[in-house]
């Protein structure tokens, strides 16, 4: 398509909903002068027209499909014919599937955990040194930039040439100027989720350093002055002082970081396609969804399985956000 | 100033090691796109910054352009098809010998031909009989390259490659699916605010919920909405309509969250005044509350539109791979497959693809931030 009816496209999407608030609300005050003065009615109308889209929305594209999904997964490869518990056996006795939940336990242990460490302590780190914002400017960007633009970064980084060549990937080259044997990182098992993972990091630790570091500007000047003057190291300080203080916010940073492991598909999707013992549950799950003119079943299983893991941290919101309303 | 201390001096290292292990991959790319296809495929980007030694081969013009001088025939032109600056320190004949000869030195062929090849590339091949064949001989050079950029592989992918095309989708898909859960979410969310009605903080707690339901829990339903709501109007299931409104669902409860987030920090005393003067909720909302959001608008906005643009499995799975509809991200995938080892490609596609989120990410940066951290910290 050319520019021009792509643009035309995108204006008429955009317009439309403009357009049905816009003349919707006109329709209403315009009935409301003619009729009479029907307060209550004319609320309730108004309200309709406030949340209908965005309910109708939200109840087609995450209400309806989260309970239609764990249907789907009691039934077989078409949904038609209830199956019972078979897709969950099926799951349970699959080597692939296996793999995936013991590649993802992997992903959400180091994952978080490094990103959140790598995060406060280069917060820590830029906060004292001039040059600090810039720095934080560089560690940030990734975030900005998609997991299939990390992977082919990191593709290129990891390239293998064999060892009479020369390597044109900066580790193996690294590692060849070290004496060693350069080697095909992504093929190697159980490895390879390291190397992975470390894209993942690369990016999320800008995300931890952002909110870090305007959580460090809510620790008071005062305590760590005093806790200077009383001459404790700027070590004693870090683990004393700043990580009691951030404990909520490691919390936070944790939570974002583990949901978004739990779904982790372009990366994988990208560099491995699942070869090599790197399959997680969403890349399963997406080729369940067309393997053999698709699976909704197996999918669904598949799915849930990823549900079930942001399960606590979905009550632990709800939660929290009750505890805030009662304030 | 502080003092030098051991300390001081010991973290500054240890934040520029940070930097370096951050931004090193990223630029790697960045110089590799902007390199020759050949010597790429060679040699490691960190090397195109010094003078580099490369072995070529190259062939020489055939009989069309000899000339006659006194006795002798002559064939006189340079290597190089155009300057690349490169300068040759010996060259070769055969195979077998490839710097046999110092430059400026007379080789001899095997039909008693003689050829010259200087520095710069010119040569002089010079023979007592006419020149027969069409086609010239090779000649194997070593030469010493300066560093050298071009632009041709951006070329290459933008038009070749369909690069620009799928550059021009994202954009269909990424404007349209950030501003349509902007419009809706703030009414929502001022519903959600500052209208009573009954079920309200029921559907604050979905919004909650919503906030983390992983997007791989509604794929396959809405998948199968679009394919019958496709069968039964006669019209493709995958459209950017419906890559529109499947961006919005998704989106709709963070963007809704972040709103409402917002909004409640608005004194309610000045809503009040404006209904108690007899504006209407519409009033309210166009007069009041959209001129007060526009910073929060415009972090959402960035947040969202970063999220499509970067997507993968959303456009994976309702757009067709069809050119007219693949976005970069899908490109990008399809190239990594089919032009795995052509890194030329693949590296000027992924900086392409990159242009958008890093230019937003240096103009906006201030934004961007203030959207995640409000994002994160209160949900």
């Amino acid at each position: 398509m050319s520019i021009f009816s792509l643009a035309i496209t995108v204006l008429v999407g955009v317009l439309f909903f403009v357009l049905f608030f816009h003349l919707s609300n006109f329709l209403l005050d315009y009935f409301r002068v003619k009729a009479s003065k029907n307060f209550a009615f004319e609320n309730s109308i108004r309200v309709i027209i406030f949340i209908a889209p965005a309910f109708i929305v939200l109840f087609v594209f995450i209400i309806y499909p989260v309970f239609e999904t764990i249907r789907l997964s009691f039934y077989d490869k078409v949904g038609e014919n209830f199956v019972g518990l078979f897709n969950y056996t099926w799951a349970i006795n699959d080597p692939d599937f296996r793999r995936s939940i013991i590649n993802n336990l992997g992903w959400l242990i180091v994952v978080p955990t490094l990103s959140t460490f790598f995060g406060l302590v280069i917060a820590n780190l830029a906060d004292r040194i001039w040059w600090g914002s810039i720095a934080k400017s560089i560690i940030f960007m990734p975030m900005a930039i998609s997991f299939v633009g990390a992977g082919v970064i990191w593709k290129f980084m990891y390239d293998y040439r064999g060892p009479g060549d020369q390597q044109i990937g900066l580790l193996n080259a690294i590692a060849v100027a070290l004496g060693f044997e350069p080697q095909a990182w992504l093929t190697i098992p159980l490895w390879n989720n390291l190397f992975l993972m470390a894209i993942m990091i690369w990016i999320q630790t800008g995300l931890a350093l952002v909110i870090f570091s305007a959580a460090l500007r809510s620790i008071p000047n005062e305590t760590l002055d005093a806790a200077r003057i009383d001459g404790a190291s700027e070590l004693k300080i870090f683990w004393s002082i700043i990580i009691p203080y951030l404990e909520q916010t490691i919390l936070v940073i944790w939570t974002i970081i583990t949901i978004l492991v739990l779904k982790v598909f372009d990366i994988i999707y990208a560099m491995t396609n699942g070869q090599w013992q790197t399959e997680v549950l969403a890349n399963l799950m997406y080729d369940w969804m067309f393997r053999g003119g698709g699976d909704s079943g197996r999918g669904s299983v598949l799915a849930f399985c990823i549900l079930i893991g942001v399960i606590p941290i979905l009550a632990w919101n709800l939660y929290r956000h009750k505890q805030e309303q009662k304030v | 100033m502080k003092k030098l201390t051991f300390a001081s001096v010991f973290s500054q290292l240890l934040l520029l090691l940070f930097v370096i292990a951050w931004i090193v991959p990223t630029f790697g790319l960045f110089i590799s796109s902007l390199r020759d296809k050949d010597v790429l495929a060679i040699s490691g980007w960190w090397t195109s910054f010094t003078t580099t030694e490369v072995n070529e081969i190259y062939r020489t013009k055939g009989k069309e352009d000899q000339i006659k001088e006194g006795d002798y025939y002559f064939i006189k032109s340079n290597l190089f098809d155009e300057n690349q600056g490169k300068e040759i320190y010996r060259f070769g004949i055969t195979s077998k010998n490839i710097d046999e000869y110092e430059v400026g030195e007379t080789a001899l062929f095997k039909d008693e031909t003689e050829i010259t090849v200087f520095e710069n590339g010119d040569y002089v091949w010079k023979s007592k009989e006419e020149f027969k064949k069409k086609k010239g001989k090779r000649i194997f050079v070593s030469a010493k390259s300066p560093p050298s950029f071009t632009l041709d592989n951006y070329k290459e992918v933008l038009l070749k490659e369909g690069l620009g095309q799928a550059f021009l989708n994202t954009f269909a898909v990424a404007l349209p699916a950030t501003l349509i859960p902007l419009i809706i979410c703030s009414y929502f969310a001022y519903a959600l605010t500052w209208m009573k009605f009954y079920g309200r903080d029921l559907l604050l707690a979905t919004i909650i919920a919503s906030l983390v339901v992983p997007l791989q829990m509604c794929l396959i339903p809405v998948l199968t909405i679009y394919n019958d709501f496709g069968a039964l109007f006669g019209v493709s299931a995958k459209s950017y309509p419906g890559i529109w409104m499947a961006h919005t669902g998704f989106g709709l409860a963070s963007t809704t969250f972040l709103l409402w987030n917002f909004l409640k920090t608005l004194p309610s005393e000045m809503i009040e005044a404006a209904r108690v003067d007899g504006a209407t909720h519409y009033d309210t909302f166009i007069k009041i509350v959209v001129p007060l959001s526009i910073p929060s608008f415009a972090s959402i906005f960035i947040l969202q539109f970063l999220w499509v643009w970067n997507d993968l499995l959303v456009g994976l799975v309702f757009l067709d791979k069809h050119p007219s509809e693949i976005i970069l991200t899908a490109k990008l995938k399809e190239l990594l497959g089919s032009r795995g080892e052509n890194w030329e490609i693949l590296t000027t596609g992924a900086f392409v693809s990159m242009t958008v989120p890093l230019f937003i990410f240096f103009s906006l940066q201030r934004y961007f931030i203030r959207g995640l951290v409000a994002g994160s910290v209160k949900g």
